[in-house]
């Protein structure tokens, strides 16, 4: 058969896709029906944690820092809790990561704060001494895009029926009518900042991306579950 | 047509392609070392404020060496090899030809556009897959154009029966084309939401069954980028350099056919301990254990055909350079299954082991075959003896080394990781703080940036002994017909 296969190559092609197709129907098809039920609880990202979460994505944090506690003693000890598919059902894309360098993140809402994460994002080496992250200052005066994470929420929303609230719909006017609770969020973290020039530009209606960025890292723990408003 | 007479093959594609191989080669292993050093000398990451931190950097180098110096490197040996195993030259159909310059061209602007996008830092955050749709929407273009040019190629072929290379090159086109289409499914957000940037994306695909497709692609591509195609080139360059038949026609249908079999089902144990369902797991673990046939077969198949002719091992560097390819073969597909089993996993995950392990297979077996491919070609393409046999010597040496010297810092630093982490004095606590781990691996990386320079210093030595070769070095008269000629 392999030689009659040889000189034919498009059967020759069929019979190569049907082999390397088989092992993806059988392993992950079946997943589909079942891993993306939210666990109990779980809220979205509201939409400055989703500009954060681009933050995260844009400086690539994923290279050195993973978001999966594996089921070990020793993990749970140092991180919390181990990771629960249903925790993942808004994240898209996952960034579980798959190097650490630095440590996990799944948790880090729960035991950083936001004046730890200014201080590490603007110098590293202040709150962990020995550290080989490099510091993030552009992000202090970068400006977060919220106008794409807005994007993303309508579209989680629309497609896959993430549950957000109905102020949250489609075009320019929507997003300008929903703009202000953004910047009340950004307001508090913003708050408990202390670099003025991230103050001023809150102030002014701006959100810089060191803002959006810890509102996602505080977002992630299980500060998630939260009774659905 | 008369099929013994002697046919005019066109180089031109593969020309072109050989020179973004060597560029796109040297590119992303010069920032894969600085990377490297970045990690040991943080200071480093300054030098190009936002854009040369190293997280920025780190898929830039990823895809500049994938999709920049391998598939360079395999559309390269395939426009030359295709036209010899098929019997057919490129200069026959004017119509496969415009498709093959137009893949080149559309291939380098997509490259340079997408590389730009990820200093940007416009990126799905996936890895391996990073590029944000539009970019996509032109590799899907590009590939295309390859499965034109390669079904056109076979169409109009003069040899019936498909050379074991051939059998490989459709694999990589058919394997890639599937699986980056369903890992790289997302929604553009802009056409729904009519705000926003129009370059973003969301991924069709959730929590743990987005990380499924992932890593579906992500070890697949593994699989079909850094494996398939290049045992099509071994198939090929090996016996033709050395003048020996392939070893065994039935070894290289079982391990083959075993190896399209098994590989897909592996992806998963890139997921162990994971969220994904225990039964995925067990299957990851197990088929990467049983992964090691094929992959052997088609090693052991290639170091056989050697037999009885083991001495142009000493005479022949390029001989050198791709038995040496096999070996380290030998030595990743076994070092993967090991990593895949549930108890070792749980040391190495996220620890440095794993790229020491990708990289014993990257510049041990995938680098070493594309380059003693491409100095294969080089006399036949050009015209030319290579330009100097000692040049490549050295550079086998300077390489060899920075290869061992990659992986074993490497796998010190990963289980020293693995077993800091987990670490419990006599009550039960945690000994060590994560910064005492990192601390700790300095003089490691340290090594590995060493291992780096002189990775790239050998990679110079190739792109100035191809240069020379291609401009200045002594003519031949007629095509050689099996050791490359070298001054």
């Amino acid at each position: 058969m392999f030689h009659w296969l040889e000189k034919n190559p498009f059967f020759f092609a069929v019979g190569v896709f049907l082999v390397i197709a088989f092992a993806g129907l059988i392993e992950i098809l079946p997943n589909f029906a079942e891993a993306a039920r939210p666990v109990d609880g779980l809220r979205p990202y509201t939409v400055l944690e989703l500009a954060g979460k681009e933050v995260y994505k844009k400086d690539n944090c994923i290279a050195c820092h993973s978001q999966l506690i594996r089921p070990f003693k020793a993990e749970t000890d140092r991180y919390g809790q181990y990771s629960l598919s249903g925790e993942y059902a808004y994240d898209r894309p996952f960034l579980w990561g798959s190097k650490r360098t630095g440590p996990d993140l799944h948790r880090v809402g729960n035991y950083r704060t936001t004046d730890w994460h200014e201080n590490h994002m603007w110098e590293p080496t202040s709150v962990v001494p020995g550290s080989i992250m490099p510091a993030y200052k552009h992000q202090f005066t970068n400006a977060a895009d919220i106008a794409t994470a807005y994007a993303e929420a309508v579209t989680v929303k629309n497609v896959f029926n993430t549950p957000y609230g109905d102020d949250i719909q489609p075009g320019k006017a929507a997003f300008e009518a929903y703009k202000p609770k953004i910047l009340a969020e950004a307001q508090k973290i913003a708050d408990n900042m202390k670099n003025k020039d991230v103050k001023d530009a809150v102030a002014a209606g701006k959100v810089p991306e060191v803002v959006a960025l810890i509102a996602y890292l505080n977002s992630l723990g299980t500060s998630r579950y939260e009774a659905k408003k | 047509m008369q099929s013994n007479a002697a046919l005019e093959y066109d180089y031109s594609v593969a020309k072109l392609f050989t020179y973004t191989a060597i560029l796109f080669g040297f590119l992303g292993m010069l920032i894969g070392t600085l990377i490297a050093a970045q990690l040991a000398f943080p200071e480093l990451n300054y030098l190009l404020g936002e854009y040369g931190t190293f997280s920025r950097l780190r898929p830039v180098h990823t895809t500049v060496v994938i999709y920049g110096f391998t598939v360079s490197g395999v559309f390269a040996t395939f426009y030359y090899s295709a036209q010899r195993v098929l019997k057919v030259s490129m200069a026959e159909s004017k119509f496969i030809m415009f498709i093959a310059k137009l893949q080149f061209w559309i291939y380098l602007v997509g490259a340079l556009v997408a590389t730009i996008s990820l200093l940007l830092g416009i990126t799905q955050n996936k890895e391996y897959a990073q590029y944000e749709w539009p970019i996509d929407l032109v590799i899907v273009v590009i590939w295309v154009l390859w499965g034109i040019a390669m079904f056109g190629l076979i169409g109009i072929r003069r040899e019936k029966a498909l050379y074991i290379s051939m059998w490989y090159f459709i694999a990589c086109f058919l394997g890639v084309a599937m699986l980056y289409l369903f890992n790289n499914m997302a929604v553009p957000t802009y056409f729904v939401a009519g705000v926003g940037s129009a370059m973003h994306s969301v991924s069709m695909y959730a929590g743990t069954n987005d990380a499924l497709v992932q890593w579906w692609w992500g070890h697949n591509a593994v699989a079909f980028v850094f494996t398939v195609p290049i045992v099509a080139m071994i198939y090929y360059f090996l016996p033709k350099e050395s003048g020996q038949a392939v070893y065994s026609y039935k070894l290289s249908l079982l391990s083959f056919w075993g190896l399209m079999f098994v590989y897909l089902w592996a992806g998963s144990h890139h997921l162990l301990w994971s969220t994904v369902p225990d039964w995925m797991q067990t299957m990851g673990s197990v088929f990467s254990v049983v992964l090691i046939l094929p992959s052997w077969g088609s090693a052991i198949n290639m170091l056989l055909t050697m037999k009885g002719e083991w001495n142009q091992l000493t005479e022949n560097p390029l001989i050198k350079f791709m038995v040496l390819a096999s070996t380290f073969y030998m030595l990743s597909t076994l070092e993967g299954p090991i990593q895949a089993v549930k108890s070792v996993n749980a040391i190495a995950h996220f620890t440095d082991w794993i790229p020491g392990h990708v990289h014993d297979g990257v510049l041990g077996w995938v680098a070493f075959m594309i380059m003693a491919a491409l100095f294969h070609m080089a006399p036949r393409m050009f015209k030319r003896e290579i330009y100097s046999k000692k040049l490549i010597e050295a550079q086998f040496w300077i390489q060899t080394t920075a290869v061992v010297l990659y992986f074993t810092s490497m796998w010190i630093a990963g289980i020293t990781q693995g077993m800091m982490w987990r670490a419990v004095d006599e009550y039960g606590n945690l000994m060590y703080s994560f910064i005492d781990t990192v601390t700790v691996l300095h003089p490691y990386y340290a090594i590995r940036a060493l291992a780096g320079v002189l990775y790239v210093t050998g990679f110079v030595m190739f792109a100035y002994n191809m240069i020379k070769t291609m401009t200045s070095s002594r003519e031949l008269s007629e095509e050689p017909q099996f050791r490359s000629p070298m001054a």
